[in-house]
């Protein structure tokens, strides 16, 4: 049974670099532009990682964690955040809100496949 | 750098030749859509002489060359024994009037000859090549050129 | 990789999107109308392009947009103040960020030295706000403690494991923020066992009783020996996202079976984040670390697979969703989808040749006879209706808001400007008018240059304004809108309007005109739009490549419209274009002349009339008038005018058609014949003709004969500038047609 990914970012050319990565990988992979997006897409795509940007519109990273955290099915689900710097405080504000690791972009197709496998169950 | 020494088809081109009067010319196939017979064309005013007017493509409208004129040889009006070559260069598709379409040819690039050098010849710019074949002379149509200039002609 | 060209070029596409937000964002807060949430989507935007910048390895552009992101940043959280200067100077920015997007995507170059100077005022914008650490101070920490010190036993040097491998004993004993944070103790394990080969040992022993017990509370921990050759960093890998939310202690065991001294990994807090890349073992600072021993379980020893009672969210069927979409759209921004323009036009063309179908069908039942009973005639009449209500459906989709285009008007004001030492200001109105997409791409390169013309000539310095009592700042007015079946679009400044005198003379000089000749102001004022005309005479640094106004009159008529002027000294000038608003299909009058059917917009005919011979009136060697009810209107033979013959026709065998432009400037056009209306298809004759005078484009008749449509307003235009041409202008026109 292959791994069901969401993607959120407001970046299009991300979500396919995202998805051209992971589909490679074997992963079946589900996009969303926004946080609200990513979480109505909760209703009919059973995610075992989401991955999420933080800077977005309509709703950010930290509203997704949020979202998902309190989700009756998926509040398990592990949450990778995707950020463009490793500053310390940006790591822990993720952590704090309810991520469970994080991806640093421009990210390395083969880091970003394993940090799935290390987190999917 | 090898030789190949099949037959021409990879160092030639393919060619469809027709008859202007008793003169002989071709195009590259590549160019060549399809090929109809003279149908009436609707005239445009102001238009160079050598374009008959337009006609009704499946939707298109195309102009039609009169390449007797282009060329500025005799012309003659057309009939039903008239074809109309329709061509295309890029996006822009012309129907060329001629006699009659002769032949498809391959011709090796090696015996394309350059155009004499004439500079009063007024088709000089049309013409990119000459291939001899038996007795037959065969000059080849710069289609670019005939195309690029209908559009800078016009109005 | 051919998909991440792909990407590559799906990257550069949106850029362009995301410019367009910066800049909108960007002239808000120039304007003081603007809150937090547009200062965030700026920031967004510039974040974005850095991030796919990173990815395809564009330096520059990463470079740069990485300190535009930081200031954008500052003023988002208010640490800096956007005033009026940090205003222009992001405008600036943007403007360069465009440019450095532009040189990544066709490999060209830049202006590096503008470059610099931003980068710079860029610099000294965000360090003068910031106290804060600067980021490198993470390094120092991220050597601080996770790893226990390697002691030299003097066995073994480093970390560097036998071929055998090592024994590791693993300590693991998770926090409840393990599982709220989406990690999963059993996934941890077993990820550490993949390693190599283990046992697993679960330690049970601070299990409270059932009646105290709480699910949500983490109360086992495990003990996992480990055989393998991986290096130490492997283990602590796996643990790298869980690292704050669980105790580790990782040991290597030393060869010969003892345990090393239990040096153990110091507890996380949050200043010991590290990334487990190439991590070179350093003596620790174990302040502040503890050093906790856990005991070896007491009772046996349970070997778990899988813990028990930790709630894992297992999903349930996983449904078999292959979407790759996003799902239900909200309702407020209106869904979109991204299509294949060829896609749209051969959708057009299918519908277009519906229509044409449409009408060849019902003369087809007409001539039959059929078309008498009632519901044949009703069938055909919401045929009819359909295909038009289908058509304008169809058209609609490829029409697009013109704001994106007025939007990058305003940089060219800005350069502008700049370039000729005027102040000058951009107002749009009208810009959600939305026009066809081919025509808004069509419009971008004429409305250019109307707009530095505006600026370069007709605009006057600020101390002439001043003097004048105008304000210092021009204005530089586009606007949009639909009118009476059109799109009209005007460019228009408060200058200086146009110096008749000048071009005059300067027709003159050129022999555009003979000097003798009385004009209008308004002819005078068309006087632009010829060939040949250009009234740069010193190279201003803007219009120096003397484009004239007649390259883009051509641009306009290409796309079927038309473009006017009006001026009036001191006041300013304003060029009016007006486009078709469906390229499609038109309402027009068929008419015949000299055998020839033509086809007559329905819009500019004003009626119809049979001409009395006493009406009309020869006032030159060729033109005439009809007098039509007192006033005398100029008499058009359309069929010698379009050279269908040679000789004028006879009114009493004809039919006069009055005729109105877009300006209101009337004439009377003597036609053969007047058919019917009929809604016909345009086809286009620039695709593969050109522009024809007089004639705007052509249609199919339903028996398939092609018909020219005419163009009134040129119709129009050219037969009042055939009479003020210079007799030697006409020779040379008639010439070019031998």
């Amino acid at each position: 049974m292959s791994i069901n990914v969401l993607a959120i970012d407001d970046s299009r050319t991300m979500r396919n670099m995202i998805e051209f990565a992971l589909n490679d990988a074997g992963f079946n992979v589900c996009l969303a532009e926004d946080g609200q997006l990513g979480l109505d897409a909760l209703d009919g795509f059973v995610p075992d990682v989401i991955i999420t940007d933080v800077n977005m519109p309509v709703m950010d990273g930290f509203g997704v964690i949020d979202g998902v955290r309190q989700h009756p099915l998926y509040r398990s689900v592990p949450i990778l955040v995707l950020t463009t710097e490793s500053a310390p405080e940006l790591k822990q504000r993720a952590r704090s809100a309810g991520a469970t690791g994080w991806i640093v972009k421009p990210f390395d197709k083969d880091k970003l496949v394993s940090a799935i496998h290390k987190v999917a169950a | 750098m090898h030789e190949i020494d099949l037959a021409d088809k990879s160092e030639g081109s393919e060619f469809v030749t027709f008859l202007i009067g008793e003169q002989e010319y071709c195009i590259d196939i590549m160019s060549l859509r399809e090929i109809r017979g003279w149908t009436p064309a609707t005239a445009i005013p102001d238009s160079p002489n050598y374009v008959r007017g337009v006609i009704n493509l499946r939707g298109s409208v195309l102009p039609i060359v009169d390449l007797a004129k282009k060329l500025e040889l005799e012309a003659n009006e057309p009939s039903e024994r008239s074809v109309v070559m329709i061509t295309q260069i890029g996006s822009q598709v012309v129907g060329l009037l001629a006699d009659a379409v002769s032949d498809i040819l391959t011709i090796n690039r090696n015996t394309i000859q350059a155009p004499p050098d004439l500079n009063r010849d007024p088709t000089q710019s049309f013409v990119t090549g000459l291939v001899a074949l038996e007795d037959r002379m065969i000059s080849i149509i710069n289609l670019d050129s005939i195309l690029s200039t209908i559009q800078s002609e016009a109005a | 990789m051919s998909g991440m060209e792909e990407i590559k070029q799906t990257f550069f596409i949106e850029c362009e999107d995301l410019l367009g937000e910066m800049e909108s964002g960007l002239m808000l807060m120039e304007s003081g109308d603007y809150d937090m949430e547009t200062v965030n989507a700026v920031f967004r935007a510039v974040h974005s392009i850095k991030g796919g910048a990173g990815a395809f390895g564009l330096d520059n552009l990463v470079n740069f947009a990485h300190i535009f992101e930081n200031v954008l940043d500052d003023v988002r959280s208010e640490r800096t103040e956007a005033n009026a200067s940090v205003n222009a100077l992001l405008l600036q920015c943007s403007d360069m960020l465009s440019d450095l997007i532009v040189a990544a995507r066709d490999d060209s170059g830049f202006n590096e030295t503008q470059y610099n100077k931003l980068l710079g005022e860029l610099r000294v914008l965000s360090s003068k706000d910031s106290d804060e650490p600067e980021p490198e101070g993470a390094l120092e920490e991220e050597t601080f403690g996770f790893m226990p010190v390697m002691l030299d036993f003097g066995m073994e040097s480093d970390d560097n494991s036998e071929p055998q491998g090592d024994v590791f004993d693993v300590v693991f004993k998770p926090q409840p923020s393990l599982f709220s944070n989406g990690s999963s103790a059993t996934r941890l394990i077993r990820n550490l066992c993949d390693l190599g080969d283990a046992t697993v040992i679960c330690d049970s022993s601070s299990l409270p009783y059932f009646d105290t017990f709480d699910p949500e509370e983490a109360h086992l921990s495990w003990k996992i020996e480990l055989r393998t050759s991986e290096r130490q960093s492997a283990l602590e890998e796996v643990f790298e996202f869980a690292q704050d939310d669980c105790t580790i202690e990782i040991t290597r065991r030393h060869p010969d079976g003892q345990s090393e001294d239990d040096w153990t990994s110091a507890d996380f807090t949050a200043q010991n984040d590290t990334e487990l890349e190439a991590q070179t073992p350093d003596a620790p600072d174990l302040m502040g670390a503890d050093i906790s021993v856990t005991p070896p379980a007491p009772q046996d020893p349970l070997v778990v697979e899988a813990p028990a009672i930790i709630p894992v969210a297992v999903p349930a069927a996983k449904a078999n969703v292959e979407a790759k979409k996003k799902t239900s759209p909200r309702a407020t921004p209106p869904a979109t989808i991204r299509i294949n323009l060829e896609r749209i036009d051969r959708l057009i063309n299918q519908v277009g040749e519906l229509v044409i179908n449409q009408a060849m069908l019902t003369e087809c039942i007409v001539d039959t006879g059929v078309a008498g009973d009632p519901s044949v005639q009703s069938g055909l009449d919401e045929f009819k209706q359909l295909t038009r209500d289908l058509q304008e459906s169809v058209m609609a989709i490829r029409a697009q808001p013109v704001q994106p285009l007025f939007q990058r008007m305003s940089r060219i004001v800005r350069e502008a400007a700049d370039a000729t030492q005027k102040s000058a200001k951009l107002v749009m109105e009208g810009e959600f008018t939305e026009v066809d997409k081919t025509i808004v791409e069509k419009l971008a390169d004429p409305l250019t240059h109307m707009i530095r013309n505006a600026i370069d000539h007709g605009l006057e310095s600020t101390e002439d304004r001043l003097t004048k009592g105008k304000s210092a700042d021009g204005t530089v007015k586009l606007s949009a809108a639909h009118r009476s079946g059109k799109i009209v679009i005007e460019v228009s400044d408060d200058g200086a309007g146009i110096n008749r005198e000048r071009v005059k003379k300067i027709a003159i000089d050129k022999g555009l005109i003979a000097a003798d000749v009385q004009l209008t102001d308004n002819e005078i004022d068309n006087l632009l739009f010829m060939a040949g005309f250009s009234t740069v005479e010193k190279v201003s640094t803007l219009s120096g490549r003397g484009v004239g106004m007649d390259v883009v009159k051509r641009a306009i008529q290409s796309i079927g419209g038309r473009i006017s002027i009006s001026s009036q000294p001191d006041k300013g000038s304003t060029f009016t274009i007006s486009l078709p608003l469906t390229l499609a299909v038109l309402d027009g009058m068929l008419i015949q002349v000299a055998n020839q059917t033509l086809v007559v917009p329905l819009t500019a005919i004003v009626e119809t009339l049979l001409p009395i011979v006493k009406d009309i009136h020869q006032t030159g060697p060729k033109t005439r008038v009809v007098n039509v009810r007192g006033t005398f209107i100029p008499l058009i033979d359309l069929g010698q005018t379009l050279r269908f013959r040679s000789e004028a026709t006879l009114p009493t065998k004809s039919v006069i058609l009055s005729v109105e432009a877009e300006d209101g400037t009337a004439c009377a056009i003597l036609v053969d014949n007047i058919m019917d209306q009929r809604q016909v298809v345009i086809k286009s004759l620039e695709d593969n003709y050109g522009s024809v005078p007089s004639i705007a484009a052509a249609t199919i008749l339903g028996d398939g004969r092609i018909a020219l449509i005419l163009d009134i307003d040129d119709l129009i235009a050219r037969s009042q500038t055939d009479q003020i041409i210079s007799p030697l202008q006409q020779e040379v026109k008639a010439e070019a047609y031998a």
